[in-house]
């Protein structure tokens, strides 16, 4: 499944970047900086989407006792806090040339840096404690508790009048952006889930190899390896 | 086509600091995260095996003894 995942990721990032910076027109406002859309608003979403699956794992581990899904909930933490991450960056960079600073205390600007903290609570406290059934309880109460955070982040633009632009994409309205930008910018969001899934599913074993090395089948495991 | 050279495709109409800066961080969290991946399961493996032998080591001694 693997190497499904990551070839369509390649796939789609090469076309969603070649769409991007050789098909989509020039701006008539921002000239080329929107260009920065293209990585910007995939990183985004990315970072939304992925803590809300982290939340549905980490919900579903703590109700079922299933260890599996807490270490799902596990993987996923660092590859949301990396698009989380990489949202604000891209975000910074754009805001700078565009509305002359790189940061600003706006709705969805904070909201969204929160949202890299309950990443990186998650994380620490997972790190922290030791049994794993109790780390995954504890991460399970961040995330569930962080949750209500993303609806925040997303109609914060609605809600206040906030500097950072409305939705230009919505499921209800007809878009509002050019076609080629538009294709370019979902071929992306598709590359970079893509990238997701294959980064947490390799990290997903990572974390029940370590989890299980004291099994037996990890030791047949390691017999059969040699 | 947008570009007339590689240089106007660098220059990305002035911006090209902000646009490259984000493009670059982008590829360097990416490709940066893959290492790390695999850097924690190769390691992890190691670590394993390692702990695979000794405890053989130790059942063969036994049975030696």
């Amino acid at each position: 499944m693997i190497p499904l995942f990551s070839i369509a990721a390649i796939l789609l990032c090469a076309a969603g970047l070649y769409i991007g910076f050789f098909v989509a027109p020039t701006d008539f406002q921002q000239g080329e900086a929107y260009r920065i859309i293209f990585i910007h608003v995939p990183a985004a979403w990315m970072s939304m989407f992925l803590y809300v699956v982290m939340a549905m794992w980490s919900g579903i581990g703590l109700a079922f006792n299933t260890r599996l899904s807490s270490m799902i909930a596990t993987a996923i933490a660092p590859t949301g806090a990396m698009f989380t991450f990489l949202a604000l960056w891209t975000g910074a960079l754009w805001g700078k040339p565009m509305w002359g600073t790189w940061w600003v205390w706006d709705a969805r600007l904070t909201s969204e840096l929160i949202l890299l903290f309950l990443y990186i609570g998650f994380m620490s406290l997972q790190a922290a404690i030791d049994d794993p059934r109790r780390a995954d309880k504890a991460g399970a109460m961040i995330a569930l508790v962080g949750v209500v955070n993303i609806p925040i982040i997303y109609f914060s633009v609605k809600w206040w009048n906030t500097l950072h632009q409305g939705a230009s994409v919505s499921i209800t309205q007809s878009p509002k952006m050019a076609t080629t930008m538009l294709t370019g910018m979902l071929i992306m969001s598709l590359a970079c889930w893509m990238y997701a899934i294959a980064v947490v599913l390799i990290r997903t074993r990572a974390v029940i190899l370590e989890r299980e090395r004291h099994t037996v089948w990890v030791g047949e495991l390691q017999g059969a390896a040699r | 086509m947008n570009w007339a050279s590689v240089s106007d495709f660098l220059d990305m109409g002035g911006y090209g600091f902000y646009v490259w800066g984000s493009y670059l961080v982008a590829l360097i969290c990416i490709v940066g995260e893959i290492i790390l991946v695999f850097n924690r399961k190769r390691t992890l493996l190691r670590h394993l095996s390692l702990i695979h032998q000794s405890t053989k080591q130790e059942k063969t001694n036994e049975t030696a003894s």
